[in-house]
């Protein structure tokens, strides 16, 4: 243990600044109040049409610190010209959100669209007739971009921001994942074509979402980097939790649980 | 938009603690800024690096997300991270992300160099 009197040099001279932008005089201070989710411990859930809704009550969020597998940062952008604005594309984006999926999966949130603190159901095609179901969490919303954050049984702990900047050619918009499969049966999958098979879905996302933007150009650019090539083998147990395990089962039994719920 | 500034000025302290003094805005457009920070207190001799919140004006996701990268990058070198300063406000994001499970928050900087539970 360290037994601290005070600073042994102050190195004020070394500070190291970085102005993103110019600094203006008058700048009104920004204010994120009211643009995250309050706090939440477990997930309350609101039923919707459409999905099973399963494997989301009652779970805690997951962030890369709680995942298994090699976390992986995965950028995902699009050129969408000069007609839109980021503001225009990221309204668009919350508005329109579930039909920019590609077909056979669902995602079920808010009739309002995407709002901090909001609990979206999903079903997505694993194949073989399966749906994963599983939710996410909206961490953080505001005019240029939102997050959301995945619950425990989920394929990855992390979260993936949306979100769209301006530059001399237009507006780009982006998706980029920041994530560990949450447990080793997910990282095997990962591994074996769930990396591949991530890069299409969020593509194809970007793809429909340029095409109702009306982008000159559709080419998605994708960008993966490694941070962490290290396992949380300390989370390994994170596979009780196992959405896709858990879907398999609820789609095979669904014929007992219907006859019973007929029985009353 | 907004210009966005931030400062993030580095003290070391008894020789393998060093305090980051974050100042201004914290997102994903400033981890240049947190690097270059890291890259001065995290040095070989580092064994606690503690994160001063006193001074943020804001933070979004990306800025989030920018703390877990520095997270890696300490873990990498053994070097525990902790944080003080926080408001009300920034303490609940840091629970709600589950970041504090990984990053000691402590009320104080006296408390936070020598990691002391409050």
């Amino acid at each position: 243990m360290t037994e601290a009197t005070g600073p042994e040099r102050v190195r004020s001279a070394e500070q190291i600044e970085l102005s993103v932008r110019e600094a203006a005089a008058g700048v009104v201070p920004r204010n994120d109040a009211g643009r995250w989710a309050a706090k939440v411990d477990r997930l309350d859930v609101v039923q919707r049409d459409g999905v099973r809704g399963t494997n989301v009550a009652g779970r805690r969020l997951t962030g890369p610190v709680q995942g298994f597998g090699k976390m992986w940062q995965k950028t995902y952008r699009l050129a969408v010209g000069t007609a839109v604005t980021p503001e225009q594309a990221i309204t668009t984006w919350k508005a329109h959100f579930p039909e920019f999926w590609p077909a056979g999966n669902r995602f079920a949130g808010a009739l309002t669209g995407i709002s901090p603190g909001d609990v979206a159901l999903l079903d997505l095609a694993i194949g073989g007739g399966v749906k994963l179901s599983t939710g996410v969490f909206v961490l953080y919303a505001d005019e240029e971009s939102f997050t959301l954050m995945t619950p425990q049984g989920h394929m990855f702990a992390g979260w993936i921001t949306f979100s769209a900047e301006g530059g001399p050619d237009g507006t780009v918009v982006q998706a980029q994942v920041l994530m560990r499969a949450n447990d080793p049966l997910y990282e095997l999958g990962m591994m074996f074509g769930g990396h591949r098979k991530e890069d299409v879905f969020w593509a194809e996302t970007l793809t429909a979402l340029g095409r109702y933007l009306g982008a000159p150009d559709l080419a998605v650019s994708t960008r993966t980097v490694c941070v962490d090539s290290s396992r949380q083998w300390r989370n390994a147990s994170n596979v009780w939790h196992n959405s896709m395990v858990r879907s398999m089962l609820q789609t095979l039994a669904a014929p007992v649980t219907a006859l019973r719920r007929r029985r009353g | 938009m907004d210009a966005q500034v931030v400062t993030m000025g580095v003290r070391h302290i008894g020789g393998d603690v060093a305090v980051v003094d974050i100042k201004g805005e914290v997102t994903a457009a400033c981890e240049p800024v947190l690097m270059s920070a890291y890259e001065e207190a995290g040095g070989p001799g580092t064994s606690r690096l503690v994160l001063n919140f006193a001074g943020l004006e804001y933070m979004n996701s990306g800025g989030i997300g920018m703390l877990v990268t520095l997270l890696v990058r300490a873990n990498r070198q053994r070097q525990q991270l902790a944080a003080y300063g926080l408001s009300d406000h920034y303490r609940e994001i840091f629970e709600l992300t589950r970041l504090d499970e990984a990053i000691t928050i402590y009320d104080d900087e006296a408390s936070a160099l020598v990691g002391a539970a409050t």
